[in-house]
C-alpha cells in the first residue's frame, strides 16, 4: 500500500448520485480468490459494451481521464454491498482518492484500509469540483483539498478523517498490527466473556 | 443513565475504549464466513503466519457462488463455471487448513449464511456478529449488534476476534399501529426505505420499535433488519422478547436447559430503557401501508402497488433510472408485464416466506412465458418445505424448485436474468445489472411476487381472482 501524504492529480467527474458497489464492480467478477488485477473490471457495465468493446462515451474512456487519481463522485457513493473488491478495483485502476458529499459507511471503511482516501466535502465545494475536470492537490498532512486550476482555482476545503486512519494511510501501513499488539487485553476480555457468554 | 439496546450491546463488547487518537477495540462473538469475501483474508493469515484465534466463534458455509441445481457431489461443481468452482474449493481448503468447521457443500446445515446463523441458534440476543456481507444486519432481529465488514476486517476478526470501530449514531424507526391484512414485513421495510432514502441511515444503527414491529414473527423481523443496509445503516436491531426466546429455545447452538433460562433472564435486560435518547427518530404509521414495490434502480424508489409512480423530480435525477426500468412517472406500475419471478435470498427465503408463496400459488399456474424460481434459504428450509409438501405446489404451478443459495439475488452462480427482462424479486437490491447485465428488477414481497407470476404482470395478491 503506497503511503498518501500530498499529491496532485487530474479529476474524473462522475456526478451521478447513489453509485452502488454493483456498478463499481459487478458481482460476476467476485469469484476471484485474489485481490489483484481488479482494475480491469472497474465500472465494467459502463466502461464496456455488451461485446466487451470500450464504450467511448463513458468518462473513464475519454482521453482527459487518463492517469487521473481523483474521482469526484455524486452523493452516497459506494452504497450497497460490503465487497472490498470495490476499493480494490478503484485502487488497482489507479485512483487514490474519492471525493463526494456523502460516502457509504462500509465502502468508506474498506477504502481507508486500501490506500484509497475517502473525502467528504460540503455541497458548495462539491459544486466547484464538479464545474469541470481540473487538477486538485490533496494533502493528508493538512487534511485539505485545493483546486489548482480551472474556474475555481485556489478554492480549498479541509476534510475530516480520524487520526488513526490518517496515521495508517500516511505510512502505508495496515491496521492489523495495532490489534495484534492488544492481544493481552483481548485475552483478558475473553477470559471473562467466555464464562458469561459461551459461543 | 437510560441506554438504548445498541448502547448496551456495544458497551459490553468494548475491549479497549476509543481515545482521541485510536478507535474502540470491539470484541466479536460470532464471525460468519463464506467463500466470496474470505479467500484474500486467509491469504493475509498465511503471509503473516497467523492462526485463526477462535475457530469456535467462526461459522463457515458457502452460499454465493454455489449452484442451486441439484449437484450433490463436489466433483460436479464445475457447472457454475471454473472460477466459482475454484472459489468453492478454496473455501474448503482454507477451512481445513485453519481448522474451521465448514457447513460444506454436502451438509444438511448449509445455506445462506444469514439464514443458517439464526436457524442453528448461533445468532443470539446481545451478541456482536459480523460477516463479510452487508446483509449481516439480518441478525439484528434477535437484538444482536450485527453488521457487514470488508475482507480486510474479515482478516482482523480471524486473527484477533476483534475490530477497530468508531461508535455509530442511533436512529429509532417507530412503527405504530398494525399492518393491514395482506401487508407484510417486506412491504414495511420497503416503505421505511422509501421514507428515509437510501442514505438516511448512513452513520447510524437503526432500532425498529413500536407495536407493528413487536407483532412480527422472527422471519418478518429478519426481513426488516436485513434491508437496514438499503437505508444506508450498517446495522438494524429489534429488542428481544418472548417471540425471540421461543424461536431460539431448543436450537442446536443455543444454550440448553437451565443455561437457556439463565440466558433469557439476561436477554430481557437488553431492551432500550425508557427515556433513552436516539440521535434521530422516524415515525411510520403501519395502518396506512399497502403492498410496496420498487420502480427504480435503488431500493428507496418505492411505491404502493396500486398507486401511480410519483412525478419525477425536476432535477432529472430519476431520468436514467426510469429509462433503464422502461417505466414512466405518473403511470401505474401494476399491470407491467413480467418475465421472471424470483422467490429467495437472505431477505425472503425462510419457511414463512415459502408458505406465503405457496398460499398464492396453490391451485394456480405461473403465467405462460414467465419463468419462476423458488430458492429456499437453506437446506433445512428446503427439507421443512418438502415435509409440508410446498415443493409440490410450486412444481404443479410450473415454478422451478431449487437447492439453497443466494442464487438470482446477485447472479454469481449462473442464475441470472437476461438483458431487458423484468424480474419481480423478493431479494434486496434493484441496482442496474444486479440480477444480470441489463436486467430490470422490481423488489416485492413473496405474496406480490407469486401473484405477479400467476398474472404475468405486476399484481396485488389481495386482488387475485379466486
Amino acid at each position: 500500500m503506497e503511503p498518501i501524504t500530498v499529491f496532485s492529480s487530474q479529476t474524473v467527474l462522475l456526478p451521478r448520485a447513489d453509485v452502488d458497489t454493483d456498478q463499481i464492480i459487478p458481482a460476476r467478477f467476485l469469484t476471484t480468490t485474489s485481490r489483484e488485477g481488479l482494475g480491469d473490471a472497474l465500472f465494467a457495465d459502463w466502461r464496456y459494451d455488451g461485446d466487451g468493446a470500450s464504450n467511448a462515451k463513458f468518462i473513464l474512456n475519454q482521453p482527459e481521464s487518463k492517469g487521473a487519481q481523483v474521482l469526484v463522485a455524486g452523493r452516497n457513493f459506494g452504497c450497497g454491498s460490503s465487497r472490498e473488491h470495490a476499493p480494490w478495483a478503484l485502487a488497482d485502476y489507479g485512483f487514490r482518492a474519492v471525493i463526494s458529499t456523502e460516502i457509504a459507511d462500509i465502502f468508506r471503511s474498506n477504502s481507508l484500509k486500501n490506500g484509497l482516501l475517502p473525502i467528504v466535502v460540503s455541497a458548495a465545494f462539491h459544486e466547484q469540483l464538479l464545474a469541470e475536470p481540473c487538477v486538485v492537490e490533496v494533502s493528508l498532512e493538512t487534511r485539505t483539498v485545493r483546486l489548482v486550476d480551472g474556474p475555481h482555482a485556489d478554492a480549498s476545503e479541509t476534510f475530516e478523517i480520524d487520526d488513526f486512519s490518517r496515521y495508517c494511510l500516511m505510512r502505508g501501513t495496515d491496521q492489523l498490527g495495532f490489534l495484534l499488539d492488544r492481544v493481552d487485553a483481548i485475552s483478558a476480555f475473553e477470559a471473562q466473556r467466555d464464562d458469561t457468554a459461551p459461543a | 443513565m437510560a441506554k438504548t439496546l445498541f448502547e448496551k450491546v456495544w458497551a459490553s463488547h468494548v475491549v479497549t475504549p476509543e481515545t482521541a487518537e485510536t478507535p474502540t477495540v470491539l470484541y466479536i462473538d460470532l464471525h460468519l464466513i463464506h467463500e466470496v469475501t474470505s479467500p484474500q483474508a486467509f491469504t493475509v493469515l498465511r503471509e503473516r503466519g497467523l492462526p485463526v484465534r477462535r475457530v469456535d466463534r467462526t461459522l463457515a458455509t458457502m452460499d454465493h457462488s454455489t449452484p442451486t441445481t441439484p449437484v450433490r457431489k463436489l466433483a460436479d461443481i464445475d457447472v457454475v463455471g471454473p472460477s466459482a468452482a475454484a472459489q468453492i474449493r478454496q473455501m474448503q481448503k482454507n477451512c481445513a487448513e485453519f481448522g474451521i468447521p465448514l457447513r460444506d457443500f454436502d451438509s444438511d446445515e448449509r445455506g445462506i449464511v444469514h439464514i443458517i446463523g439464526p436457524e442453528l441458534g448461533a445468532t443470539q440476543p446481545g451478541k456482536t456478529i459480523v460477516c463479510g456481507d452487508s446483509h449481516t444486519s439480518t441478525h439484528g432481529a434477535f437484538g444482536a449488534l450485527a453488521f457487514g465488514i470488508g475482507t480486510t476486517e474479515v482478516g482482523h476478526v480471524l486473527a484477533t476476534q476483534c475490530l477497530l470501530q468508531r461508535r455509530p449514531k442511533t436512529m429509532a424507526v417507530e412503527v405504530s399501529g398494525a399492518l393491514p391484512e395482506g401487508v407484510t414485513a417486506k412491504d414495511l421495510i420497503l416503505a421505511i426505505i422509501g421514507r428515509t432514502g437510501v442514505d438516511g441511515g448512513t452513520g447510524h444503527v437503526i432500532e425498529y420499535r413500536g407495536d407493528a414491529v413487536r407483532a412480527l414473527d422472527m422471519a418478518g423481523r429478519m426481513t426488516v433488519c436485513n434491508m437496514s443496509i438499503e437505508a444506508g445503516a450498517r446495522a438494524g436491531m429489534i429488542a428481544p422478547d418472548d417471540t425471540t426466546f421461543e424461536y431460539l429455545a431448543g436450537r442446536k447452538l443455543a444454550p440448553q436447559g437451565a443455561a437457556f433460562d439463565a440466558a433469557v433472564t439476561g436477554w430481557r435486560e437488553l431492551a432500550t430503557d425508557s427515556g433513552a435518547a436516539f440521535d434521530t427518530t422516524v415515525h411510520i404509521d403501519a395502518g396506512a401501508l399497502s403492498p410496496m414495490v420498487t420502480f427504480g434502480t435503488n431500493p428507496g424508489m418505492v411505491v404502493g402497488i396500486n398507486a401511480p409512480l410519483p412525478e419525477a423530480p425536476s432535477d432529472g435525477s430519476w431520468d436514467r433510472a426510469l429509462e433503464y426500468m422502461q417505466l414512466e412517472a405518473g403511470k401505474p406500475i401494476a399491470g407491467t408485464p413480467v418475465d421472471v419471478v424470483f422467490v429467495g435470498s437472505c431477505t425472503n427465503a425462510r419457511l414463512p416466506d415459502l408458505e406465503a408463496t405457496a398460499r398464492v400459488l396453490e391451485g394456480r399456474r405461473v403465467a405462460q412465458g414467465v419463468r419462476m424460481l423458488v430458492v429456499p434459504g437453506s437446506q433445512a428450509v428446503k427439507a421443512e418445505a418438502e415435509a409440508r409438501g410446498l415443493h409440490r405446489i410450486f412444481e404443479a404451478a410450473g415454478a422451478e424448485w431449487r437447492e439453497s443459495g443466494c442464487s438470482m439475488c446477485l447472479g454469481m452462480n449462473g442464475d441470472t436474468v437476461a438483458a431487458g427482462k423484468l424480474a419481480v424479486s423478493t431479494s434486496n437490491r434493484n441496482f442496474e445489472g444486479r440480477q444480470g447485465v441489463g436486467a430490470r428488477t422490481v423488489l416485492a414481497s413473496p405474496a406480490t411476487a407469486a401473484a405477479s407470476a400467476v398474472a404475468g404482470r405486476i399484481a396485488d395478491a389481495r386482488q387475485l381472482a379466486h
